[in-house]
């Protein structure tokens, strides 16, 4: 098996001058479209989450016609709802030694030092922002008694520069920019299209011409033609089958740009999060996240003995483990992420796992009720308590929450340069859908940042510096036979899922394969497990094209036949992510090959060999992609080995 | 510990589109543990009817945390089921010792919000945040207004299927903050306009209150009707001095 390194490396396009300067410069020479004649453009975006969505309305604003696609029954339903505990942004509102240099330092290091240098710096410019704007729109952000914000702080950061709306943050953002959008639907300055999904794009000539969508409702398929197409389509966590992500989420958009030659960068760093509910049958659907602010009063243990079943409370005190306390004793219970993930993974591999299934650890409330009383205890965690009691049918005042490290979040996807454009002209990709700013590990509180700095702060400015050459000229419509040719392949390919008369359906391949990505390209990864999911993904793959059974036909709502269609594309992704894993021969962030490890365990990374973006070409195989190199320069900061001891 | 439920029998609503006859077609899950949660059992059904070769089940789901507000059951007659303050999602077995399906078309509620259910601030031109000081109180009233997630189980259960408390909770958390302002009485205006509409009218029967998931109360119905009585005067006003 070889691999083929493509030349010439990847040009990120990243501006001239000093890191902070870029993005000034950046616009200082970008080519602009005048306001006459940005209603001359047709800009499509796809996805209404909280990059779509803010994307959208900002482009409406400025003039543009722009369509809106979303599969859900209203933009509002983007699974960016779901994000609870906060947006960052250097405000320093705190005094607290707050600055765009600190937060994008912190997001660099966060990242592993696997992430765009510039893009991070603009990303930490443009926070500052995306505040105003939504204050601005009345998303309902906690307030001091004075009336000015609060803050609070988040993982991996030493200021407090965290803003939120209860525990519901991501949800008054979305709604803050869908409102924003639903004014310019209003205004009739962008079409909604809803319960319409993506399911192929069109290239002629070298350049994105369009897309084609099928309607949910009826199972049409149709074309529709643009200057530019935003992606806006978030991550693949759910490949994983069971992760934290909505039903819903599927990589199928991204994905079906990569079959059509855009690069998919960095597959292999997905993060995976410590404090979700763990699986409680063999039929569960997804797992759910318990925020990480209750590792603030929560202590971490298993029994100390394998295979001890007693009931939590008659375990005494000498024969229990508090792991992460007793292996990190400067950040206990607070470790990050991915540290404290494996250390949870670790203790059930041994036999230690706790609760019916042995699948999950304790997270331990006696000694905070004991010290602040129930009260405090009920005021800092209520409802999160109510929701575990909701799903797991225990009290955790009385007894200890469970809790297992889940799917959460993806770092990698599709390869974009610094206007987030992708490698076809014409198409870009926001928010989640995009590898650029997290590296190989996103901090707490900054995936929203990064939707909306997208949506509202970037592509605006990035996409006249395309469009522009267009002025005045005449760009393919429909009629192209290329349109045609695309919407018969989509036709048949949707004409074949449905008439699939096998035995299984298509949510018993997509457990079957999340399995096989969970065990091996999951939360540790071994040369030889990533070589047996290679083998393992493909066999399965064809009994899926062999043995998959699908009712309902072709048209009309037919959620079955939607399922089989992502499932085909998760495990072509799913191949490219143990590639891209088996191929990146260190440890980073979210990515942890046991090979590569320090004497006690930690992430061992190789600067010299790997200091780079994997893009991936798609050829045909998805077990074997080209690979392209980005290497990553650092002019401002330097490598330095993270440590939470 | 988990148990199971036997012989559980589901009477689920189905049509062929929005056009088909309806009818209830029964189903019979043999066994299911009262982990599992309500969705999760119709996950499992719907793969028993795909291996038989009948047609899945279709309903609307997508977060299964309680928040997106996609999922939309009448389960034995009431919005979301059996549990206060719980969405269908986040319902599980064991609050059962059976519902009608389907998904819904719930677009009326995105034209009353583009209607006015937004406050006008265009990308690029706001001031800095903290020169808009927001009290508290004010704050934690608006949000408690902002925290519907728009399923419609209020329409549901209202025997008038009026959608005030929807409307309401819209316009009280704009109105309530200081930037919703400039636009508070053409927006109450707009709003319940567009949502007359589409819906039937209140008559305070208060069943959407008891319905919604996320506790929204009918005291933003009284802060609305108050804002429209206020804008039929105001908007005169206004329009008599052009």
């Amino acid at each position: 098996m070889s691999m083929t390194l493509a030349s010439p490396v990847l040009d990120s396009k990243t501006p001239d001058g000093p890191v902070a300067d870029k993005w000034d410069n950046f616009k200082a020479n970008e080519k602009l479209v005048n306001p006459a004649n940005k209603r001359k453009f047709k800009i499509i975006v796809v996805g209404t989450g909280l990059a779509g969505a803010s994307a959208a309305a900002t482009l409406a604003e400025l003039g543009y016609q722009v369509d809106a696609f979303t599969f859900h029954d209203s933009p509002r339903r983007a699974h960016s709802i779901a994000a609870q505990g906060g947006i960052n942004a250097a405000k320093n509102y705190r005094g607290d030694g707050d600055s765009v240099n600190r937060l994008f330092y912190d997001t660099i290091k966060g990242g592993d030092f696997r992430s765009r240098e510039s893009n991070v710096h603009r990303l930490a410019q443009v926070s500052v922002n995306i505040i105003d704007q939504m204050v601005a729109q009345g998303v309902p952000f906690a307030r001091e008694y004075g009336g000015m914000l609060d803050n609070r702080s988040f993982g991996g950061a030493q200021v407090s520069r965290t803003f939120y709306a209860r525990g519901q943050t991501g949800q008054q953002l979305l709604l803050g920019a869908y409102q924003q959008l639903a004014r310019q639907i209003g205004l009739g300055n962008v079409r909604l299209f809803n319960r319409t999904e993506l399911v192929d794009v069109v290239t002629i000539d070298g350049r994105c011409a369009g897309i084609v969508t099928r309607d949910l409702m009826n199972g049409e398929v149709t074309s529709h033609a643009a200057h530019a197409v935003v992606l806006a389509t978030g991550g693949y966590g759910n490949a994983f089958f069971l992760s934290t992500n909505a039903m819903a989420c599927n990589v199928t958009a991204a994905w079906r740009a990569h079959r059509r030659g855009a690069f998919f960068a960095n597959p292999c760093y997905t993060q995976i999060h410590p404090t979700c509910i763990p699986q409680s049958d063999d039929f569960q659907s997804k797992l759910t996240l318990m925020s990480e602010s209750l590792r603030n009063d929560g202590r971490v243990w298993v029994p100390k003995m394998a295979g001890d079943t007693r009931a939590p409370a008659d375990i005494p005190e000498d024969e229990r483990d508090y792991y992460l306390e007793r292996l990190y004793p400067s950040f206990g219970n607070l470790a990050p992420r991915d540290i404290s993930s494996r250390a949870a993974k670790r203790a059930v591999d041994n036999g230690q796992g706790v609760g019916p299934k042995q699948n999950g650890v304790y997270l331990d409330f006696a000694d905070a009720i004991g010290r602040l009383g129930a009260d405090v205890v009920r005021e800092r965690y209520g409802n999160l308590f109510d929701m575990y009691e909701r799903i797991t049918g225990e009290n955790p005042y009385e007894v200890p929450m469970r809790i297992y490290p889940a799917s959460h979040y993806t770092m990698g996807g599709l390869w974009v340069d610094y206007e987030l454009m992708t490698t076809i002209p014409g198409l870009y990709a926001a928010g989640e859908a995009n590898f650029s700013d997290h590296g190989a590990n996103r901090l707490g509180a900054s995936a929203l940042m990064q939707g909306l700095s997208d949506g509202y702060f970037v592509l605006p400015y990035t996409i006249s510096n395309y469009l522009a050459q267009w002025l005045n000229k005449s760009i393919p419509d429909t009629s192209h036979p290329e349109f045609a040719k695309i919407e018969a392949e989509a036709r048949d390919r949707y004409h074949r899922l449905a008439s699939s008369d096998g035995t299984r359906g298509p949510d018993w391949f997509h457990r079957e394969l999340g399995k096989i990505i969970w065990d091996y390209c999951g939360m540790e990864r071994t040369e030889a497990g990533l070589d047996k999911a290679l083998s393992e993904i493909p066999a399965l793959y064809e009994e899926f094209r062999r043995d998959l059974k699908v009712t309902g036909g072709e048209f009309g709502l037919n959620q079955t036949l939607e399922k089989a269609a992502r499932t085909e594309d998760f495990f072509e992704l799913g191949m490219t992510m143990c590639r891209d894993a088996l191929e990146r021969r260190e440890s980073c962030g979210g990515h942890f090959r046991a090979e590569y490890q320090t004497e006690e365990g930690e992430a061992l990374r190789d600067d010299e060999n790997f200091a780079h973006v994997s893009a991936w070409e798609y050829t045909g195989d998805a077990t074997q992609p080209t690979l392209h190199i980005e290497p990553l320069v650092y002019e401002e900061v330097s490598f330095q080995t993270r440590s939470y001891k | 510990m988990s148990t199971t439920l036997k012989n559980l029998t589901l009477k689920i609503w189905r049509q062929d589109g929005p056009n088909g006859a309806g009818r209830f077609d029964t189903h019979v899950i043999d066994e299911i543990t009262d982990e599992a949660s309500f969705l999760e059992m119709l996950d499992i059904l719907n793969e028993q009817l795909i291996e038989n070769g009948d047609e899945a089940v279709v309903f609307d789901h997508d977060c299964r945390e309680g928040i997106c507000g996609t999922c939309s059951l009448m389960i034995n007659g009431q919005a979301h089921g059996p549990e206060r303050a719980t969405a269908t999602c986040q319902l599980h077995m064991r609050k059962f010792s059976s519902g009608d399906t389907i998904v819904i078309d719930r677009s009326a509620f995105d034209r009353i919000i583009e209607s006015g259910g937004f406050i006008t601030a265009a990308t690029g031109g706001a001031p800095d945040a903290n020169l808009i000081p927001v009290p508290k109180p004010v704050a934690d009233a608006a949000m408690d207004a902002a925290q519907c997630i728009g399923c419609g189980a209020c329409v549901a259960a209202c025997p008038n299927g009026a959608a005030n408390l929807f409307t309401s909770a819209k316009i009280s958390h704009l109105n309530l903050l200081p930037q919703g302002q400039a636009e508070r009485y053409q927006r109450v205006e707009n709003m319940v306009e567009t949502m007359d509409e589409y819906f039937g009218s209140c008559t305070n029967h208060g069943e959407c209150e008891a319905a919604c998931p996320k506790e929204i109360s009918i005291d933003m119905i009284a802060l609305m009707n108050s804002d429209y009585r206020k804008a039929k005067v105001k908007n005169r006003k206004a329009l008599s001095r052009t």
